[in-house]
């Protein structure tokens, strides 16, 4: 039988991380496959709560006023088997003036019909910074249903950012859904790189509130569509206050029978905020592709680059 | 015979004719210059060498070694050896340098990719995880162009206007790249009206309305361009101020 060390070894070499963090007493880390804390590791200033639920866990994310995590922490959600619901409730409180950087890895390396949600409530207090980089591995089969959702408060001055990228095997289907309040002197970046190919579903919803004089919004979407696949990317920045200012910027690639749209929509309720947006769908630029064309490369070798770059 | 051969090549785009029954020998190892003011269809035929998409529908005939290559497309004509610097090189969101150029050649070192910067003037250490975007100046992206085409080594290389956006002191690597291409065997043919790249040629043809008026050794064609000029009905007539920019 399996230890819990086994399965969390088993799911970080999923990751093919190259660096052992799960060795190093300076980086904290949890590892959850489906409902069990399969591995942990705190550092000092950082809490957690964990229950176990029937099909996931809840947990409380803490990290404690004023302190400054240097190394990423590691968080590690995944399932082994081929079937089944993992869901993340998860309630996170980043404590005035403090700093962290999470680094989530989601692996569902053998997903035949998996269904991994996340329902996050993100609390980020005057001064603090915390930036979330969610990573994920699928299974080739495109059998993963991914369905991130989190609500996010940011307070004076606090930053943060967010990432969100697939590094290995098929979408299958993923409805990424952020929301976000900014209040004052606050920096908001959201960032989302998919490839999407086959019949792949993305539906990406991020909207911010620049509710505070001098709060800063970016919303990015890189997304690539090839095969049957689909996506819809709905970015929503509203800038409420003096100074307020914000850009949506997506850009979609469509290959094959792929489908795109993006739907930016920019709001100003403050005549000195102000927002701006840039929407382009389409086919590989020409000039590039024809460029590292007349290097040798096949037009599809040409498009994987060009991609693989605009996803980076 | 030459190793490029341009046989009464003739293209129209649109309701005009952009090039008129041209036909050019370009030598093996030589450095050739096409010359010629605005309009005058000098980098419509580089794309037309090339094989770009909209300049693919010509009359007439390109050979390579004696082999037609007309009905090659793009990546098929590089595989045979014919690439091409462009005027203003594209730009790459997220791709770095060094994958850049490491899409020139399926066996390229990091050692072939340093000395590549390096010919070119730029630091590899401070170039090469850096993105080909906008963050690069057209400067910078035109010589990293140029490091590619190094790595490459082609049989024909076409270079479109080398020099726009170089600076006074990079142009010098620019020209040492040049002829560093000649010394590894490539062929080369620089598209451009500036004297100064002009005299990187050993053979030059002026080219005015799509086609051939003049050709031969470089001093030859600057001092007929600034002396005198056919003339002729277009309205792109080459002078004197634009062609010794």
């Amino acid at each position: 039988m399996k230890t819990n060390s086994d399965v969390a070894d088993e799911l970080y070499r999923t990751l093919q991380l190259t660096d052992n963090a799960l060795q190093d007493p300076d980086i904290a880390h949890l590892v959850v496959n489906h409902n069990n804390v399969v591995g942990s590791h705190l550092i000092p200033g950082l809490e957690v709560e964990v229950d176990e639920l029937d099909n996931g866990i809840q947990m409380l994310f803490r990290i404690k006023e004023g302190v400054q995590v240097k190394k990423p922490i590691h968080l590690c959600f995944g399932m082994i088997p081929e079937n089944g619901l993992q869901q993340i409730n998860l309630t996170v409180d980043i404590q005035s003036g403090a700093r962290a950087a999470v680094l989530a890895h989601c692996t569902f390396p053998n997903a035949v019909d998996v269904i991994h949600t996340m329902d996050a409530d993100i609390t980020i207090a005057e001064g603090a910074e915390y930036t979330y980089t969610e990573r994920h591995v699928h299974s080739s089969t495109g059998g993963v249903q991914v369905l991130p959702k989190s609500r996010v408060r940011l307070g004076k001055g606090a930053r943060f950012k967010t990432d969100f990228e697939l590094l290995k095997g098929r979408v299958g289907s993923i409805n990424i859904d952020y929301e976000t309040t900014c209040e004052a002197h606050s920096v908001l970046e959201m960032n989302a790189r998919i490839n999407g190919t086959h019949d792949d579903k993305i539906n990406i919803r991020e909207v911010g509130h620049l509710n505070g004089e001098y709060a800063r919004g970016v919303l990015t979407s890189r997304i690539a569509v090839r095969g049957n696949s689909i996506a819809e990317v709905y970015n929503e920045l509203t800038a409420s206050a003096p100074y307020a200012i914000g850009h949506v910027d997506c850009k979609e690639i469509v290959q094959d029978n792929g489908i795109a749209q993006a739907i930016p929509i920019v709001r100003v309720n403050h005549p000195k905020a102000h927002v701006t947006h840039e929407a382009a769908i389409g086919s590989v630029d020409n000039k590039q592709l024809e460029t590292l064309m007349s290097r040798g490369l096949s037009e599809d070798d040409a498009v994987d680059l060009i991609i693989q770059g605009l996803l980076s | 015979m030459g190793i490029l051969e341009l046989r009464n090549l003739s293209l129209t785009l649109g309701d005009k004719r952009i090039l008129n029954d041209l036909s050019i020998d370009f030598w093996e190892g030589h450095v050739h210059a096409i010359v010629g003011p605005n309009g005058a269809g000098k980098s419509t035929l580089a794309s037309t060498i090339m094989g770009l998409q909209g300049y693919r529908e010509f009359e007439g005939d390109i050979f390579l070694n004696g082999e037609s290559i007309a009905s090659l497309n793009v990546d098929a004509r590089a595989r045979l050896g014919i690439s091409l610097g462009w005027q203003e090189p594209a730009r790459f969101e997220g791709l770095s340098v060094k994958s850049f150029l490491k899409a020139s050649s399926k066996n390229v070192s990091d050692d072939m990719i340093n000395e590549a910067m390096e010919n070119v003037g730029l630091n590899p250490d401070d170039y090469l995880s850096r993105k080909v975007d906008k963050t690069l100046s057209g400067g910078e992206r035109k010589r990293i162009e140029l490091a590619s085409l190094l790595i490459m080594q082609p049989k024909i290389v076409l270079l479109d206007e080398p020099d726009s956006g170089i600076d006074v002191e990079a142009l010098n690597r620019i020209f040492d790249a040049i002829q560093l291409l000649k010394q590894r065997g490539s062929t080369v043919i620089l598209i451009t009206h500036s004297t100064a790249v002009l005299e990187q040629a050993e053979h030059a043809f002026l080219m005015c309305h799509g086609a051939i008026v003049d050709k031969g050794v470089v001093g030859n064609i600057i001092k007929y361009f600034e002396n005198k000029c056919i003339p002729c009905g277009h309205k792109n007539v080459p002078i004197v101020e634009e062609i010794s920019k």
